[in-house]
């Protein structure tokens, strides 16, 4: 056992490689190590925690995506929950398979369907535009807390319903669940010691009597009423949304202005053509792999592109690496808004591909429209620092002018 | 390669040569059809690549399933009695010539 997951050998052909991608320097500043990855081949095994990793976009999306061969429900960290129990009882959404999956996603799908995320659209664009009115008060405010953490944490609750609202909580519950798919590194031990203090919290909140009528989290516990899933499941998607559905969304936003503020000429397109908007998001995920890898495991003996993959392997799928694949995307190291870049892996891919997607695409898209119609330059004001997580890369701070147009 | 014609909603015609064994919506991807957006990438989540189908095409694809019903309740332009979504359309040789409808908002 390495890391809660049975060691393997590194199966034949394939290139060992004494990397560490849990490194904090690495998760802060990943381009050379997803690079490198691609150039090695299809798959190298890494010895420290005797995994492969892929990070080209052809292998990485067919590991990622075939839920048969690849499963979810042993975790999609490093630990196999076949060999060990988890720090928390497994996700029903996500750390589950078919056909036990089709059920609760199919009441989450309906619950954050298109039709729900467009119906918010307007009440999004409101907070949005009064947000960015805020900010463009100061001369200078700090992007990640003032912004990117404020926008997420005032909408999505208020949409979930949720009567109790603790921002900290709320992003650090994130921060912890996506640090525990890592190894027993810092990043992980200091996310698990936040977990008595946050974790009965959260419990809490998923509960039936601390959710107004009105909201995602009624909306689920509809479907506990109408006999679709348990009231205990029920609770425990509520506990899904809570988990994916703000640090994710923060981290969007987040990179979404790294983006513009970096890249000012694209910008200006932008603010020519708002039409653009949504394919700029796109090219935002797809250039900041906000989920940077997550793990599948080989749940039989397998092949992929010529390589033996025995049954129990865990395989890291490195989302950043794969949206970076020159052989997919031209010119891949250039944030370019006029890219369309369908088929990108931010969000996944398949049957286990983001069930909130068209919520943080309508957070977000408010965001950005607010932006576009009020900011006429977006100005970096220093060093944009990164905020190292085993699953996540987000900033950590970005101080930011906006000048008004 | 099968001929797919696709008509914007202001009547503008585009036709393109699709692979064989790729979905409607990748092929109108990438075939620069600015109609499609396809954010979900065919994981039937976002409905973004709505079209509407002509007979007699229509009446020789795969019925939709239930997810598809689902999603095209969520279209940004009305539902008609033709609509569906490109990323279940698999495209070949029965379907050469097809003529597809856009709507004018995904």
């Amino acid at each position: 056992m390495i890391e809660g997951h049975a060691a393997i050998e590194p199966p034949p052909g394939v290139p060992v490689w004494d990397v560490d991608p849990y490194d904090p320097q690495t998760l802060a500043d990943p381009d050379a190590y997803y690079a490198e990855l691609r150039a090695k081949g299809p798959f190298v095994y890494i010895p420290r925690y005797s995994v492969l990793a892929c990070g080209r976009h052809q292998e990485t999306q067919e590991v990622f995506s075939d839920w048969e061969r690849f499963v979810s429900s042993r975790g999609v960290g490093l630990q196999d929950f076949k060999l060990e129990t988890p720090w928390r009882s497994p996700s029903i959404i996500l750390e589950v398979d078919p056909p036990a999956h089709s059920r609760t996603r199919k009441v989450m799908s309906r619950v954050l369907s298109p039709k729900v995320a467009n119906a918010l659209r307007e009440q999004f664009l409101v907070a949005a535009n009064k947000l960015v009115d805020e900010l463009l008060e100061k001369d200078s405010f700090e992007a990640i807390a003032e912004l990117a953490e404020v926008y997420p944490t005032n909408v999505f609750p208020e949409a979930m319903g949720l009567r109790e609202v603790n921002r900290r909580f709320l992003i650090d519950y994130g921060a912890m669940v996506f640090n525990a798919l890592g190894p027993d590194n810092d990043l992980r031990r200091n996310a698990m010691a936040m977990g008595p203090e946050i974790v009965p919290w959260i419990t809490r909140q998923c509960k039936r009597e601390n959710l107004r009528q009105e909201g995602f989290g009624a909306e689920i516990y509809a479907a506990a009423d109408a006999g679709e899933i348990s009231e205990d499941e029920a609770g425990m998607l509520v506990r899904s949304l809570l988990s994916a559905g703000v640090d994710t969304t923060v981290t969007g936003i987040g990179s979404a202005l790294w983006c513009l503020a970096t890249n000012p000429g694209e910008y200006e397109k932008l603010k020519e053509n708002p039409k653009l908007l949504r394919p700029a998001f796109e090219e935002v995920l797809r250039f900041t792999s906000p989920v940077h890898s997550f793990c599948r495991t080989a749940d039989r003996d397998t092949e992929v592109s010529g390589v033996e993959i025995v049954a129990g392997t865990k395989i890291l799928c490195v989302l950043g690496a794969a949206n970076s694949d020159e052989t997919r995307w031209p010119d891949a190291g250039r944030f370019d808004v006029n890219r369309r870049p369908t088929g990108h892996l931010a969000m996944g891919s398949g049957v286990h591909g983001c069930v909130g997607q068209n919520l943080a695409r309508a957070e977000v898209g408010a965001v950005l429209t607010a932006i576009v119609n009020k900011v006429d330059k977006i100005k970096l004001n220093g060093p944009a620092r990164w905020r190292p997580n085993n699953a996540i890369h987000a900033l950590d701070t970005m101080p930011l002018t906006f000048t008004p147009r | 390669m099968t001929k797919i014609i696709f008509v914007d909603f202001k009547g503008k015609k585009t036709t393109i040569e699709a692979r064989d064994g790729d979905n409607l919506m990748q092929a109108a991807i990438a075939g620069g059809i600015e109609g499609i957006v396809g954010e979900c990438c065919g994981a039937m989540m976002c409905a973004t690549c709505h079209v509407y189908v002509e007979e007699p095409y229509l009446s020789s694809l795969l019925e939709r399933s239930e997810g598809e019903e689902e999603m095209l309740e969520c279209t940004a332009s009305e539902q008609r009695t033709n609509s569906r979504l490109s990323c279940q359309i698999k495209i070949g040789p029965d379907i050469e010539g097809m003529i597809v409808h856009l709507p004018e908002e995904q």
